[in-house]
Protein backbone atom coordinates (compact mmCIF):
# COMPACT_ATOMS: atom_id res chain seq x y z
CA UNK A 1 0.00 0.00 0.00
CA UNK A 2 1.04 3.47 -0.70
CA UNK A 3 1.58 5.33 2.18
CA UNK A 4 0.00 9.44 1.53
CA UNK A 5 2.93 11.47 2.25
CA UNK A 6 2.70 14.85 4.01
CA UNK A 7 -0.48 13.83 6.08
CA UNK A 8 1.19 14.45 9.42
CA UNK A 9 4.61 16.14 8.77
CA UNK A 10 3.97 19.49 7.11
CA UNK A 11 6.07 19.61 3.60
CA UNK A 12 8.85 21.67 3.95
CA UNK A 13 8.23 23.92 0.81
CA UNK A 14 4.83 25.10 2.71
CA UNK A 15 4.92 24.36 6.45
CA UNK A 16 1.43 23.04 5.96
CA UNK A 17 0.46 19.57 6.15
CA UNK A 18 -1.37 18.78 2.93
CA UNK A 19 -5.00 18.49 4.15
CA UNK A 20 -4.41 22.09 6.14
CA UNK A 21 -3.52 23.17 2.37
CA UNK A 22 -6.29 21.18 0.94
CA UNK A 23 -9.07 22.85 3.39
CA UNK A 24 -7.54 26.76 2.93
CA UNK A 25 -7.57 26.53 -1.03
CA UNK A 26 -11.79 25.09 -0.52
CA UNK A 27 -12.27 27.72 1.80
CA UNK A 28 -10.58 30.68 -0.36
CA UNK A 29 -13.53 28.83 -3.07
CA UNK A 30 -15.96 29.46 -0.56
CA UNK A 31 -14.84 33.09 0.03
CA UNK A 32 -15.66 33.44 -3.68
CA UNK A 33 -18.86 31.71 -3.55
CA UNK A 34 -20.13 33.61 -0.39
CA UNK A 35 -18.74 36.75 -1.81
CA UNK A 36 -20.76 37.05 -5.39
CA UNK A 37 -23.74 36.53 -3.49
CA UNK A 38 -23.02 39.56 -0.90
CA UNK A 39 -22.28 41.30 -4.06
CA UNK A 40 -25.50 40.13 -5.43
CA UNK A 41 -27.57 41.50 -2.12
CA UNK A 42 -25.67 44.88 -2.42
CA UNK A 43 -26.40 45.63 -5.78
CA UNK A 44 -30.39 44.07 -5.12
CA UNK A 45 -30.11 46.90 -2.23
CA UNK A 46 -28.97 49.90 -3.98
CA UNK A 47 -30.98 49.01 -6.47
CA UNK A 48 -33.76 49.08 -5.15
CA UNK A 49 -35.78 52.39 -4.23
CA UNK A 50 -37.19 51.05 -1.16
CA UNK A 51 -35.91 48.31 1.13
CA UNK A 52 -36.88 45.71 1.57
CA UNK A 53 -39.06 46.33 -1.69
CA UNK A 54 -42.45 45.21 0.48
CA UNK A 55 -41.62 47.18 3.24
CA UNK A 56 -40.85 44.66 6.56
CA UNK A 57 -38.70 41.70 6.26
CA UNK A 58 -40.87 39.71 8.86
CA UNK A 59 -37.55 38.04 10.49
CA UNK A 60 -37.09 36.98 13.83
CA UNK A 61 -34.49 38.77 15.47
CA UNK A 62 -34.56 36.81 18.65
CA UNK A 63 -34.70 33.50 16.85
CA UNK A 64 -31.59 34.80 14.59
CA UNK A 65 -29.50 36.14 17.95
CA UNK A 66 -29.94 32.74 19.93
CA UNK A 67 -29.09 31.11 16.56
CA UNK A 68 -26.10 33.83 16.72
CA UNK A 69 -25.28 32.91 20.37
CA UNK A 70 -25.68 28.62 19.39
CA UNK A 71 -22.74 28.87 16.49
CA UNK A 72 -20.49 31.11 18.10
CA UNK A 73 -20.67 28.37 20.99
CA UNK A 74 -20.19 25.50 18.79
CA UNK A 75 -17.02 27.54 17.06
CA UNK A 76 -15.57 27.64 20.78
CA UNK A 77 -16.21 24.03 21.23
CA UNK A 78 -15.16 22.75 18.10
CA UNK A 79 -11.44 24.27 19.04
CA UNK A 80 -11.76 22.90 22.47
CA UNK A 81 -12.18 19.14 21.01
CA UNK A 82 -8.82 20.29 19.01
CA UNK A 83 -6.78 20.92 22.01
CA UNK A 84 -8.18 18.16 24.42
CA UNK A 85 -6.73 15.94 21.33
CA UNK A 86 -3.44 17.81 21.90
CA UNK A 87 -3.90 17.23 25.47
CA UNK A 88 -4.44 13.31 25.06
CA UNK A 89 -7.71 13.93 26.54
CA UNK A 90 -10.12 11.75 24.18
CA UNK A 91 -13.14 12.41 26.74
CA UNK A 92 -12.17 16.28 26.74
CA UNK A 93 -12.67 16.05 22.68
CA UNK A 94 -16.12 13.31 22.88
CA UNK A 95 -17.28 15.93 24.86
CA UNK A 96 -16.69 19.07 23.22
CA UNK A 97 -17.15 17.63 19.77
CA UNK A 98 -20.56 16.48 21.03
CA UNK A 99 -21.64 19.79 22.23
CA UNK A 100 -20.80 21.21 18.75
CA UNK A 101 -22.92 18.12 17.06
CA UNK A 102 -25.95 19.86 19.27
CA UNK A 103 -25.30 23.20 18.89
CA UNK A 104 -25.44 22.54 15.00
CA UNK A 105 -28.43 20.44 15.24
CA UNK A 106 -29.87 23.54 17.45
CA UNK A 107 -28.80 25.80 14.39
CA UNK A 108 -31.13 23.48 12.13
CA UNK A 109 -33.93 23.25 14.15
CA UNK A 110 -34.48 27.09 14.69
CA UNK A 111 -33.95 27.67 10.84
CA UNK A 112 -36.63 24.81 10.27
CA UNK A 113 -39.04 27.22 12.57
CA UNK A 114 -38.16 30.30 11.23
CA UNK A 115 -38.39 28.99 7.31
CA UNK A 116 -41.63 27.45 8.73
CA UNK A 117 -42.96 30.98 9.52
CA UNK A 118 -42.22 32.15 6.13
CA UNK A 119 -43.91 29.15 4.22
CA UNK A 120 -46.98 29.45 6.74
CA UNK A 121 -47.16 33.24 6.18
CA UNK A 122 -46.95 32.96 2.17
CA UNK A 123 -43.16 34.33 2.26
CA UNK A 124 -41.30 32.27 -0.50
CA UNK A 125 -37.89 33.14 -2.55
CA UNK A 126 -39.90 34.18 -5.21
CA UNK A 127 -41.58 36.87 -2.68
CA UNK A 128 -39.75 39.70 -3.30
CA UNK A 129 -35.38 40.52 -3.95
CA UNK A 130 -34.82 40.63 -0.48
CA UNK A 131 -36.13 37.21 -0.10
CA UNK A 132 -34.87 35.97 -2.85
CA UNK A 133 -31.30 36.83 -1.72
CA UNK A 134 -32.39 35.71 1.84
CA UNK A 135 -33.54 32.37 1.09
CA UNK A 136 -30.63 31.79 -1.30
CA UNK A 137 -27.47 32.78 1.53
CA UNK A 138 -29.61 31.19 4.51
CA UNK A 139 -30.00 27.90 2.39
CA UNK A 140 -26.86 28.24 1.25
CA UNK A 141 -25.63 28.50 4.77
CA UNK A 142 -27.55 25.81 6.21
CA UNK A 143 -26.46 23.56 3.62
CA UNK A 144 -22.71 24.40 4.29
CA UNK A 145 -24.15 23.79 8.10
CA UNK A 146 -25.49 20.00 7.41
CA UNK A 147 -22.22 19.38 5.81
CA UNK A 148 -19.99 19.96 8.81
CA UNK A 149 -22.57 18.51 11.24
CA UNK A 150 -22.31 15.14 8.87
CA UNK A 151 -18.38 15.31 8.91
CA UNK A 152 -17.93 16.22 12.54
CA UNK A 153 -20.62 13.23 13.65
CA UNK A 154 -18.22 11.31 11.60
CA UNK A 155 -15.20 11.92 13.07
CA UNK A 156 -17.14 12.32 16.85
CA UNK A 157 -18.65 8.55 15.97
CA UNK A 158 -16.94 6.20 13.79
CA UNK A 159 -14.20 8.08 12.50
CA UNK A 160 -12.82 8.43 16.03
CA UNK A 161 -11.13 4.99 16.20
CA UNK A 162 -8.12 6.58 13.90
CA UNK A 163 -7.34 8.07 17.46
CA UNK A 164 -5.67 4.43 18.07
CA UNK A 165 -3.48 3.77 15.48
CA UNK A 166 -2.50 7.54 14.13
CA UNK A 167 -3.46 10.20 16.75
CA UNK A 168 -1.69 12.80 14.97
CA UNK A 169 -3.40 12.45 12.17
CA UNK A 170 -6.95 12.43 13.67
CA UNK A 171 -5.27 15.63 15.73
CA UNK A 172 -5.02 17.13 12.17
CA UNK A 173 -7.90 16.01 10.92
CA UNK A 174 -10.00 17.66 13.79
CA UNK A 175 -7.86 20.97 12.93
CA UNK A 176 -9.54 21.06 9.02
CA UNK A 177 -13.11 20.11 10.84
CA UNK A 178 -12.39 23.20 12.56
CA UNK A 179 -11.29 25.52 10.19
CA UNK A 180 -14.47 24.83 8.13
CA UNK A 181 -16.88 25.18 10.73
CA UNK A 182 -15.27 28.42 12.13
CA UNK A 183 -15.46 29.32 8.12
CA UNK A 184 -19.53 28.47 8.67
CA UNK A 185 -19.64 30.65 12.18
CA UNK A 186 -17.74 33.48 10.10
CA UNK A 187 -20.60 33.79 7.27
CA UNK A 188 -23.03 34.17 9.75
CA UNK A 189 -21.78 36.53 11.58
CA UNK A 190 -21.92 38.79 8.70
CA UNK A 191 -25.31 37.33 7.47
CA UNK A 192 -26.79 38.01 10.71
CA UNK A 193 -26.58 42.16 10.64
CA UNK A 194 -26.84 42.08 6.80
CA UNK A 195 -30.16 40.19 6.31
CA UNK A 196 -31.86 40.67 9.84
CA UNK A 197 -30.73 43.82 11.34
CA UNK A 198 -29.67 46.39 8.75
CA UNK B 1 2.26 9.72 -4.86
CA UNK B 2 4.61 13.09 -3.77
CA UNK B 3 4.00 15.93 -6.46
CA UNK B 4 6.48 18.43 -7.03
CA UNK B 5 5.93 22.24 -5.58
CA UNK B 6 7.92 24.73 -7.22
CA UNK B 7 10.55 26.86 -5.66
CA UNK B 8 9.01 30.32 -5.49
CA UNK B 9 6.81 29.85 -2.32
CA UNK B 10 8.76 32.08 -0.49
CA UNK B 11 8.35 30.85 2.98
CA UNK B 12 9.82 27.51 4.79
CA UNK B 13 8.70 26.97 7.97
CA UNK B 14 6.68 25.15 10.71
CA UNK B 15 2.53 24.60 10.54
CA UNK B 16 0.73 25.70 13.42
CA UNK B 17 1.98 23.67 16.46
CA UNK B 18 1.11 24.38 19.68
CA UNK B 19 3.83 23.21 22.21
CA UNK B 20 2.45 22.36 25.46
CA UNK B 21 3.40 25.29 27.82
CA UNK B 22 1.58 27.93 25.23
CA UNK B 23 -1.41 24.98 25.92
CA UNK B 24 -2.52 26.93 28.77
CA UNK B 25 -2.36 30.57 26.92
CA UNK B 26 -4.34 29.30 23.81
CA UNK B 27 -6.92 28.29 26.10
CA UNK B 28 -7.24 31.40 28.20
CA UNK B 29 -7.32 33.66 25.02
CA UNK B 30 -10.47 31.31 23.31
CA UNK B 31 -12.39 31.74 25.98
CA UNK B 32 -11.63 35.47 26.06
CA UNK B 33 -12.42 35.60 22.36
CA UNK B 34 -15.54 33.90 23.21
CA UNK B 35 -16.99 35.93 25.84
CA UNK B 36 -15.81 39.02 23.69
CA UNK B 37 -17.64 37.25 20.95
CA UNK B 38 -20.50 37.34 22.72
CA UNK B 39 -20.65 40.95 24.17
CA UNK B 40 -20.20 42.01 20.65
CA UNK B 41 -23.28 39.96 19.53
CA UNK B 42 -25.30 41.87 22.13
CA UNK B 43 -24.01 45.41 21.13
CA UNK B 44 -24.94 44.84 17.68
CA UNK B 45 -28.34 44.14 18.28
CA UNK B 46 -28.19 47.06 20.60
CA UNK B 47 -27.05 48.96 18.10
CA UNK B 48 -29.82 47.58 15.31
CA UNK B 49 -32.55 49.78 18.07
CA UNK B 50 -30.49 52.39 18.20
CA UNK B 51 -31.65 55.38 15.77
CA UNK B 52 -28.33 57.06 14.16
CA UNK B 53 -30.48 59.38 12.15
CA UNK B 54 -29.17 57.68 8.47
CA UNK B 55 -29.33 54.44 7.67
CA UNK B 56 -25.67 54.79 6.04
CA UNK B 57 -24.38 55.01 9.67
CA UNK B 58 -26.70 52.16 10.77
CA UNK B 59 -25.16 49.89 7.94
CA UNK B 60 -21.17 50.95 9.27
CA UNK B 61 -21.32 50.61 12.35
CA UNK B 62 -23.39 47.21 11.89
CA UNK B 63 -20.85 46.04 9.69
CA UNK B 64 -17.97 47.54 11.30
CA UNK B 65 -18.62 45.36 14.79
CA UNK B 66 -19.29 42.22 12.28
CA UNK B 67 -15.58 42.71 10.95
CA UNK B 68 -14.29 43.10 14.51
CA UNK B 69 -15.90 39.57 15.43
CA UNK B 70 -14.72 38.17 11.78
CA UNK B 71 -11.80 38.95 13.25
CA UNK B 72 -11.48 37.70 16.38
CA UNK B 73 -12.36 34.20 14.81
CA UNK B 74 -10.71 34.34 11.73
CA UNK B 75 -7.07 35.29 13.77
CA UNK B 76 -7.51 33.28 16.89
CA UNK B 77 -10.16 30.20 16.76
CA UNK B 78 -8.54 29.74 12.61
CA UNK B 79 -4.91 30.68 13.80
CA UNK B 80 -4.59 33.54 11.02
CA UNK B 81 -2.44 35.29 13.45
CA UNK B 82 0.09 33.36 13.65
CA UNK B 83 0.04 31.25 10.35
CA UNK B 84 2.57 30.58 7.24
CA UNK B 85 3.29 32.98 4.99
CA UNK B 86 1.54 30.97 2.37
CA UNK B 87 -2.33 30.52 3.61
CA UNK B 88 -1.59 34.79 3.67
CA UNK B 89 -0.57 34.67 0.03
CA UNK B 90 -3.22 32.60 -0.81
CA UNK B 91 -5.81 34.69 0.81
CA UNK B 92 -4.53 37.79 -0.57
CA UNK B 93 -5.55 36.45 -3.86
CA UNK B 94 -8.67 35.89 -2.82
CA UNK B 95 -9.23 39.26 -1.86
CA UNK B 96 -7.58 40.53 -5.25
CA UNK B 97 -10.16 37.65 -6.89
CA UNK B 98 -13.25 39.16 -4.66
CA UNK B 99 -12.40 42.53 -5.55
CA UNK B 100 -12.56 42.15 -9.31
CA UNK B 101 -15.71 40.17 -8.71
CA UNK B 102 -17.36 42.88 -6.63
CA UNK B 103 -16.35 45.85 -8.80
CA UNK B 104 -16.36 44.11 -11.88
CA UNK B 105 -20.71 44.19 -12.35
CA UNK B 106 -20.68 48.18 -10.64
CA UNK B 107 -18.24 49.08 -13.93
CA UNK B 108 -20.31 47.40 -15.54
CA UNK B 109 -23.27 49.69 -14.23
CA UNK B 110 -21.62 52.52 -14.95
CA UNK B 111 -20.39 51.76 -18.65
CA UNK B 112 -16.70 51.65 -17.67
CA UNK B 113 -16.64 48.07 -19.22
CA UNK B 114 -18.46 47.79 -22.66
CA UNK B 115 -19.41 44.77 -24.60
CA UNK B 116 -17.63 44.43 -28.05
Amino acid sequence: MIEIPYNVKPREETGLFNAKLGIWLFLASEIMLFGGLFSAYILLRVGSPVWPPSGETHLNIPLATLNTFNLILSSWTIVKSWIALKENDIKGFKMFMGITLLCSILFLVIKYFEYSAKFHHGIFPSTDNFFGIYFTLTGLHGLHVIGGLIVNYYLWGPGIKMWNTEPERFTNRIEVAGLYWHFVDLVWIFLFPTLYLL
Amino acid sequence: MDFPVPNFIPFIGGSYILSTHNLEQHKSVYLKVLLALFVFTVVTVAASYFDFGSVAIAIIVGLAIAFVKGFLVAGNFMHLLDEVRPIYWLLMLTVVFFLVLFFMPLLWEMNLVTVQ
